[in-house]
């Protein structure tokens, strides 16, 4: 490692510094509510110029003439938006001294994970020593990524740095008065990634929120843009399989990709929120709105692995606008105890030739809800337009549900779509099988949910892979009896 | 003055004309409460949003029309399955024509509504079976309750079975230049009772026609319902038909929908199955031109376990029509044991034409084998280029490669004449001979 601890600690420490502005926290939490005032404090708090205030401004006037939508197979009580701090700054003090004060439960689930003990103190918020891997990685990547000009940093640096990028993307693929938590989340978006991939580059690495370390705890309105130009190629992944605590119920995120001519976009989420405890009590509200957009050639591919929050209403979606362009969509949806999850894609078909894939996998166990919804639209205009479908869906235990809602509506003859959805359970001769040959159920079960996901699975980075097929035995632990 | 506003103005007229004291004039002054809450559907319900009745509304539709329409046997002896012998419940214009009909109370009672509803001899019947499945929340299904008047009415007791196939037939002569009908069929076939129906809707013109029909069937343990619905009419007649079916144990009830006529047709479907072992068919061609447009709304609910239902749709589309298949299948909790099979293919033949389709699950039981698949897609060229490199024209290749695809369905109605005559409506719809019965 060409940097030594010694270095290591100061450029931290400057680090810090540029978010003086931070140090006083007092200040730093706005009051309950939302109103002008606040979007327009929350803007300033953040140094926005004036363009982007005005945005902030338009987003919440539209917003409030916005109802929340109530179409999805959820069932929750709704948050109260006025009861809400909309801004309070990333805390920097850590929760705990050491890591024996944390839950003794949440450091079994690190274990399980096989997360190296430094980072597990990291994300369970204990004071960390300056040498940590992810550390020196962050700071190694940000060099090598400058040298090929791909900018990669937060999104209220990339409103300051390049007001130009942002001005001509932001909101362009979800528009602020696209659906009322996207409305929510332009006005008071307190940070998140901005990603911008040159003309021909290839990112050498895995762009990684994980590994943005300084940009921890973007809160709960983050905002993700990522722009890939012509012929480029980015691989980004989100979030983590570590089980988070965070104590914000409400998270409203939105997420936008373009992809330029011929370029391409892997995107890939981990998610695994507080989903309540056993009773279904607490637990993350996750509505998310995400979608890319593909030009010419370009193609787009979503992967997530979702197994957290108490309530999921999710669609990452792709708008095939160019010729030749390829959307794929791949999912598993991972529900248990109380949890409930409305979770899918849409796939718009607009230019010729333009081709989709999606695999979703759906598992149910405990008293939980699982419903796949899928839109797959293909445009008058739209000639030969291929779409291949799959929703599998698995349950364990009678008290849990899974649904599909496939939507699709074609208006082109030239248009080849085939969709297909299964539900069933866990074979007793599959388990009988394994027990047979020495693999107690559990594990049995493990090894089914990994066949069965497989597909998905394979699509993740290898790093990623591993973790999420752990993460999988953990969120079914105890749901087969 | 707007089609709702009318249907209410003339309710209090309606109920002055039926009999007062008829044991459904509590069920109808409610159902058109209901209807006068919620109006029609429109297409901001996700059940309706596809299809809009917006136009239909504008229509100044007659609701009673004259009492004497009168056709000859032969004018209209096409529209019957003539070839057999049948029993024929014929209404003209929404009146019992019993010129035309043929009924029988010979061990069973193939009748009407209208005596059903008012003879006491029925009353016991009418009050076990009257508007128990048929919706009391959806707003058509509660304007037919409302206008109860006519219809085709069944009793099979048990044990029985009628020597012979029922047709129900609702012929519209054109003498009012734009006409409501309402019929409301009641069938019930009761334990180890075996029917079969074949149910048409024909207007003699090209006047305007919207009709909204409920069937409620009721089909007791080991009961056999064989149901046909043959719609081709013409382009300037609508149809909305709810059906609701009811089965027990054992029973065994399949519904086969033929789409081939009619502006805007609408087929709400509801299966309820209520018992062990029993098996559920729903099948349908849709072969559409013009602007025609056509929406199958299928529901099958599986309420106890070991049950099965098969369903299978499928739809050829040209011009500009629009074709929508929404299916729905529910498994309870309980339910356990449940195999349930969905497909819906569809092609699409011309450019602007359009398909719009959602199978869904709902699935709360474990132990189930689910599954739907839905395709949408042309036909193929290679097909085609070899049956046309032997010989047969483009137009006959075509339309035979669209018969292997609907073959599927035709070929498990079980009244030979009936196929035959689905065969050459086929056959005219494509506009070809083919010179061959599959």
């Amino acid at each position: 490692m060409a940097y030594t601890e010694e270095e290591l600690k100061k450029e931290l420490e400057t680090k810090e510094y540029e978010y003086g502005f931070y140090t006083d926290i007092e200040s730093d939490t706005l009051p309950i509510g939302l109103s002008e005032e606040v979007v327009i404090a929350i803007s300033k708090k953040k140094e926005e110029p004036d363009w982007m205030t005005h945005w902030r401004l338009e987003a919440y006037r539209h917003w409030k003439k916005m109802v929340e939508p109530e179409w999805a197979n959820i069932h929750y009580k709704k948050p109260d938006f006025q009861a809400i701090s909309y801004y309070s700054a990333p805390n920097k003090k850590p929760k705990y001294d050491s890591l024996d004060e944390v839950d003794p439960q949440l450091r079994e689930t690190f274990q399980k994970l096989g997360i190296p003990i430094e980072e597990q103190k990291k994300l369970a918020g204990v004071a960390v020593d300056y040498v940590m891997d992810s550390v020196s990685v962050a700071t190694t990547f940000k060099k090598t990524l400058a040298e090929k000009g791909i900018i990669f940093c937060s999104i209220s640096e990339a409103i300051k740095e390049h007001p130009e990028l942002v001005k001509k993307y932001l909101g362009t693929v979800v528009p602020r008065k696209d659906n009322f938590y996207a409305a929510l989340n332009s006005a008071v978006f307190s940070d998140g990634s901005f990603c911008y991939i040159p003309k021909g580059v290839r990112c050498p690495m895995e762009l990684s929120t994980y590994f943005r370390i300084n940009q921890a705890g973007t809160g709960q309105f983050e905002r993700t843009l990522v722009v890939a130009d012509k012929g480029s190629y980015v691989s980004y992944l989100e979030g983590c399989t570590a089980p988070s605590r965070d104590e914000n119920q409400l998270h409203a995120a939105v997420v936008e990709l373009i992809a330029l001519d011929d370029a391409e976009i892997k995107y890939s989420t981990v998610q695994n929120w507080f989903p309540g405890d056993k009773e279904g009590k607490g637990g993350v509200y996750n509505f998310v709105t995400k979608r890319g957009l593909c030009e010419t050639n370009a193609k787009i591919s979503w992967t997530q692995v979702e197994t957290g929050s108490a309530i999921t209403w999710k669609y990452p979606s792709c708008v095939l606008k160019g010729d030749n362009s390829i959307g794929e969509f791949y999912s598993i949806a991972v529900t248990n105890n109380h949890q409930q999850a409305d979770t899918g894609t849409k796939m718009i078909h607009l230019g010729n030739n333009t081709r989709s894939t999606i695999i979703s996998k759906g598992i149910s166990a405990g008293h939980s809800q699982n419903s796949y919804r899928g839109l797959v639209q293909v445009g008058r205009r739209a000639k030969n337009a291929r779409n291949f479908s799959q929703c599998d869906s698995l349950l364990m235990g009678n008290e849990c549900g899974a649904h599909t809602f496939p939507y699709i509506e074609v208006n082109n003859s030239t248009a080849q779509i085939e969709h297909e959805a299964t539900t069933s359970k866990i074979g007793e001769d599959q388990i009988f099988y394994c027990n047979q040959r020495g693999i107690e159920t559990e594990k049995a079960i493990a090894l089914i949910v990994n066949g069965f996901s497989k597909e998905v699975l394979n699509k993740l980075p290898m790093e990623f892979a591993v973790e999420a097929q752990k993460l999988l035995e953990i969120s079914l632990e105890g749901s087969v009896g | 003055m707007e089609l709702k506003e009318k249907l209410l103005a003339s309710f209090m007229a309606f109920e002055n004309q039926v009999d007062m004291d008829s044991p459904v004039h509590d069920i109808r002054s409610e159902a058109i409460r209901n209807f006068e809450e919620k109006g029609f559907p429109h297409r901001k319900m996700e059940a309706w949003k596809y299809t809009s009745l917006a136009p239909l509304q504008k229509v100044d539709f007659s609701l009673f029309p004259k009492e004497d329409s009168t056709l000859d046997y032969r004018e209209v002896k096409q529209y019957f399955l003539h070839e057999i012998d049948t029993y024929k419940i014929v209404f003209i214009d929404g009146i019992y024509s019993s010129y035309l009909s043929e009924t029988t109370h010979d061990g069973v009672d193939i009748c009407l509504m209208s005596s059903a509803l008012t003879k006491p001899m029925y009353r016991p019947i009418i009050d076990v079976y009257f508007n128990k499945i048929a919706s009391r929340e959806e707003s058509l299904t509660t304007l037919n309750t409302a206008f109860t008047r006519e219809g085709a009415y069944i009793y099979i007791p048990k044990n029985k079975a009628p020597r012979k196939p029922v047709e129900i037939l609702h012929l519209s002569t054109g003498n009012e230049a734009s006409l409501m009908l309402q019929p409301r069929n009641l069938i019930i076939a009761e334990e180890n009772a075996e029917l079969q129906v074949i149910e048409r809707h024909q207007s003699l013109t090209t006047n305007e026609v919207l009709t909204n029909s409920v069937t409620e069937i009721f089909a007791g343990k080991d009961a056999i319902i064989d149901y046909y619905k043959v719609q081709t009419d013409h382009s300037t007649a609508s149809l909305i038909d709810n059906t609701y079916i009811d089965q027990k144990t054992n029973s065994q009830v399949s519904v086969h929908t033929f789409s081939f006529g009619g502006k805007l047709t609408r087929n709400n479907l509801n299966f309820f199955q209520d018992g062990n072992h029993m098996n559920s068919i729903l099948k349908g061609v849709t072969i559409l031109g013009d602007k025609q447009h056509v929406d199958h709304h299928t529901l099958v609910h599986h309420q106890q376990p070991n049950c099965e239902s098969h369903q299978d749709y499928k739809g050829i589309f040209g011009d500009q029509s629009t074709g929508v298949f929404n299916g729905k299948i529910i498994v309870d909790k309980i339910a356990q044991k449940t195999n349930a099979f969905q497909q819906n293919n569809n092609l699409l033949i011309s450019d602007r034409a359009s398909v719009n389709t959602k199978p869904q699950l709902e699935i709360f039981a474990d132990d189930v084998k689910c599954s739907h698949g839905c395709t949408i897609g042309q036909l193929d060229q290679e097909a085609l280029f070899y049956l046309r490199s032997r010989g047969i024209g483009k137009k006959e290749a075509s339309a035979l490669l669209m018969y292997a695809f609907a073959n599927n369905v035709l070929e498990s109605v079980r009244i030979p004449e009936l196929k035959g005559r689905i065969n050459r409506l086929i056959a005219e719809k494509l506009g070809v001979h083919l010179g061959f019965d599959l």
